[in-house]
């Protein structure tokens, strides 16, 4: 609809009373910024693959399979089995906890709160966005994970059998567990507002057509809204995956980097892709910076893949929504 | 007749009842995502008010020892403001005219790959930002590490961002004033420079105050880019710099109590910059007409 209203004027008009080359001149620079993104785009990929060519020869298959990192050693040991192990985990729990908090938030902003509370909840489920993730980091590795330190020993307790909940070494503290805390945290802001957009198009005639069949708040929510907001959610939380992927202070600061593939969420260690470019840049040689942008290069293709995803499957379901109407 | 009463009268209680269970459930929900933002918020007042003194604000890191007390973020908050400022000098002017090119110029097919790629510049991770920067300027261009190298990182993570609001707002401008401006026979640059974007300007103002105070706090690019350093050191394009993100990130790391002290006050200054623009931003915002009646 907007997009109706928001094409280009006929254009004929406006070139056939004044002079074209202004125009012709204009257009040209607004053009030219936008293939600039191009441009951009493509300087990212090239020049990190350039860097990256070398550290991913000299390694091979290994720098798949590999858990280690010293790549500035002799020889050269280093793969990323280990960070993706722990990117995908960590960002894959992160969600699992953001998700329903995020939806609850987003369904009590729109369905239950009266309309001026709801928009000072907003605000602050906005502000989450607002907060530097260095800050998240801090506050993470001071006051979190002491406080999760007790949750995760009562979790042991009750459901240690199952061994991603189990610490072998009854220490429990700057794990993937308490790292995808923190991410959840930071990626709620953006799937709450992502649905609650979603939420606040649903129909009016939806709702009150369930309303009039005598269903209950929750049912109504149930029957009109979640199935009317599936994509979206969807979508949404894809996008939070992305952002919680990408992720690097906050998980820096939280985790006690160990390099190795541990189902153990509770025990102390695991690393993430970006948290190991960022404490491990410093110290790096020339062929450490190599095997960093290597992997640096893995994270963008996982997180342009996720978003991709996402965007097809918002669009696919305003898609099928403009057909059905 | 009695039977299927009783019946009908234990589903609605189940129904009532489930009713209240989820919509607590919600509430719940509700106070799980804000009690981390206070929880943030309070802890970080708190341990940075004892930390934070007009010495921290004014003295940089040069000579401070591990464990001396003194020292302060001067050098880093000087580097933050050059940084973001760079950034935003670089960003804002292609950002808007991105935006004019997807709402103003292009069609179909053209605009819409332009809004993809956006899309996916969005996606990049901020450390892939801070990587690309220091593989092309950092290395390929022999730049080394500087401010200025910081600030095109943050450029980069700037522009989707600008882009966006700004494309949200012009979307906004009636359609009714531009054709106005061309039936008085005035070409299209000059109806969108002074008619189009006037009329979104406070709009785009939002925007670009946001998406400065995003930016602000970003910590990971400055890693690879400005790197980090000691000393005062005011001119962003020859050497490494410190930034404030970065100060709080290299103090938090250490083990010394000192060091974790300047960090919280390192904190609570991002905070309150940030906090600031935010609250900046959004009363503008109550002021644009094109939104708010």
């Amino acid at each position: 609809m907007t997009d109706v209203l928001t094409q280009t004027p006929p254009t004929t008009s406006a070139r056939s009373f004044a002079s074209s080359r202004g125009d012709a001149r204009f257009r040209a620079v607004v053009a030219a910024a936008s293939a600039l993104i191009l441009v951009l785009i493509a300087a990212i990929v090239i020049f990190l693959t350039l860097r990256a060519i070398p550290a991913v020869t000299e390694m091979g298959f290994g720098f798949v399979t590999e858990r280690q990192w010293f790549p500035d050693a002799q020889p050269p040991e280093f793969g990323i089995a280990a960070l993706v192990f722990g990117t995908l985990v960590s960002s894959f729990l992160a969600l699992v906890i953001a998700v329903p908090v995020a939806l609850g938030t987003s369904l009590f902003i729109v369905e239950l709160a009266p309309p001026r509370l709801g928009r000072v909840v907003g605000y602050l489920v906005d502000a989450l966005a607002a907060v530097p993730s260095v800050v998240y980091g801090l506050w993470g590795v001071i006051f979190l994970v002491p406080h999760l330190t007790g949750l995760q020993r009562t979790l042991d307790g009750w459901i240690g059998f199952i061994p991603p909940f189990h610490s072998r070494s009854d220490t429990y503290g700057r794990s993937l567990f308490a790292a995808a805390v923190v991410l959840a945290i930071m990626i709620l802001p953006i799937i709450a507002a992502l649905s609650r957009e979603v939420f606040q198009q649903v129909p009016r005639a939806h709702r009150e057509a369930a309303l009039a069949l005598g269903a209950t708040r929750w049912e109504m929510i149930r029957l009109a809204v979640l199935p009317y907001g599936r994509s979206g959610i969807i979508g949404a939380s894809m996008l939070g995956l992305g952002r919680a992927l990408g992720e690097t202070i906050a998980v820096a600061l939280v985790l006690a980097s160990a390099f190795d593939i541990n189902i153990h969420l509770f025990e102390p260690g695991g690393n993430t892709i970006a948290a190991n470019i960022a404490t491990k840049f410093g110290e790096a040689g020339s062929n450490g910076r190599e095997a960093l942008i290597a992997s640096g290069l893995v994270l963008l293709a996982i997180t342009f893949l996720v978003n991709v995803i996402a965007r097809l499957v918002i669009k696919r379901g305003r898609f099928n929504k403009a057909k059905k109407r | 007749m009695s039977a299927v009463n009783t019946q009908s009268h234990t589903l609605a209680r189940r129904r009532q009842f489930t009713n209240a269970l989820m919509c607590s459930l919600l509430t719940l929900a509700l106070l799980a995502a804000v009690a981390p933002l206070f929880a943030v918020l309070y802890f970080t007042t708190k341990k940075g008010i004892e930390a934070l003194s007009i010495d921290f604000l004014s003295h940089s890191m040069r000579g401070v020892g591990p464990l001396d007390a003194n020292g302060g973020a001067y050098h880093a908050i000087i580097g933050t403001l050059e940084q973001v400022a760079i950034a935003s000098f670089i960003s804002i002017p292609i950002g808007i005219a991105v935006a004019v090119y997807i709402v103003e110029v292009g069609r179909g097919a053209l605009a819409a790959g332009v809004r993809f790629l956006v899309d996916v510049m969005t996606g990049v991770p901020s450390i892939v930002a801070g990587l690309f920067v220091f593989s092309f300027w950092v290395l390929a261009l022999g730049q080394g590490f500087s401010g200025f190298a910081a600030g095109l990182a943050l450029a980069i993570l700037m522009l989707p961002t600008v882009i966006r609001s700004s494309e949200e707002m012009l979307k906004l401008v009636p359609h009714e004033l531009r054709e106005a401006s061309y039936a008085l026979g005035i070409p299209q640059w000059r109806t969108v420079v002074s008619v189009v974007l006037p009329t979104a300007a406070s709009g785009i103002t939002t925007g670009v105050i946001l998406a400065v105070a995003r930016v602000t706090g970003e910590t990971a690019p400055l890693l690879l880019t400005a790197f980090g350093f000691d000393a005062i050191r005011e001119d962003p394009f020859h050497g490494p710099q410190s930034g404030l993100p970065l100060y709080v990130f290299s103090q938090a790391g250490s083990a010394f109590d000192v060091a974790i002290n300047r960090a919280w006050a390192g904190a609570l200054t991002l905070i309150l910059l940030v906090l600031l623009m935010t609250v900046v931003a959004r009363v503008l915002a109550r002021r644009n007409r094109l939104v708010g009646g």
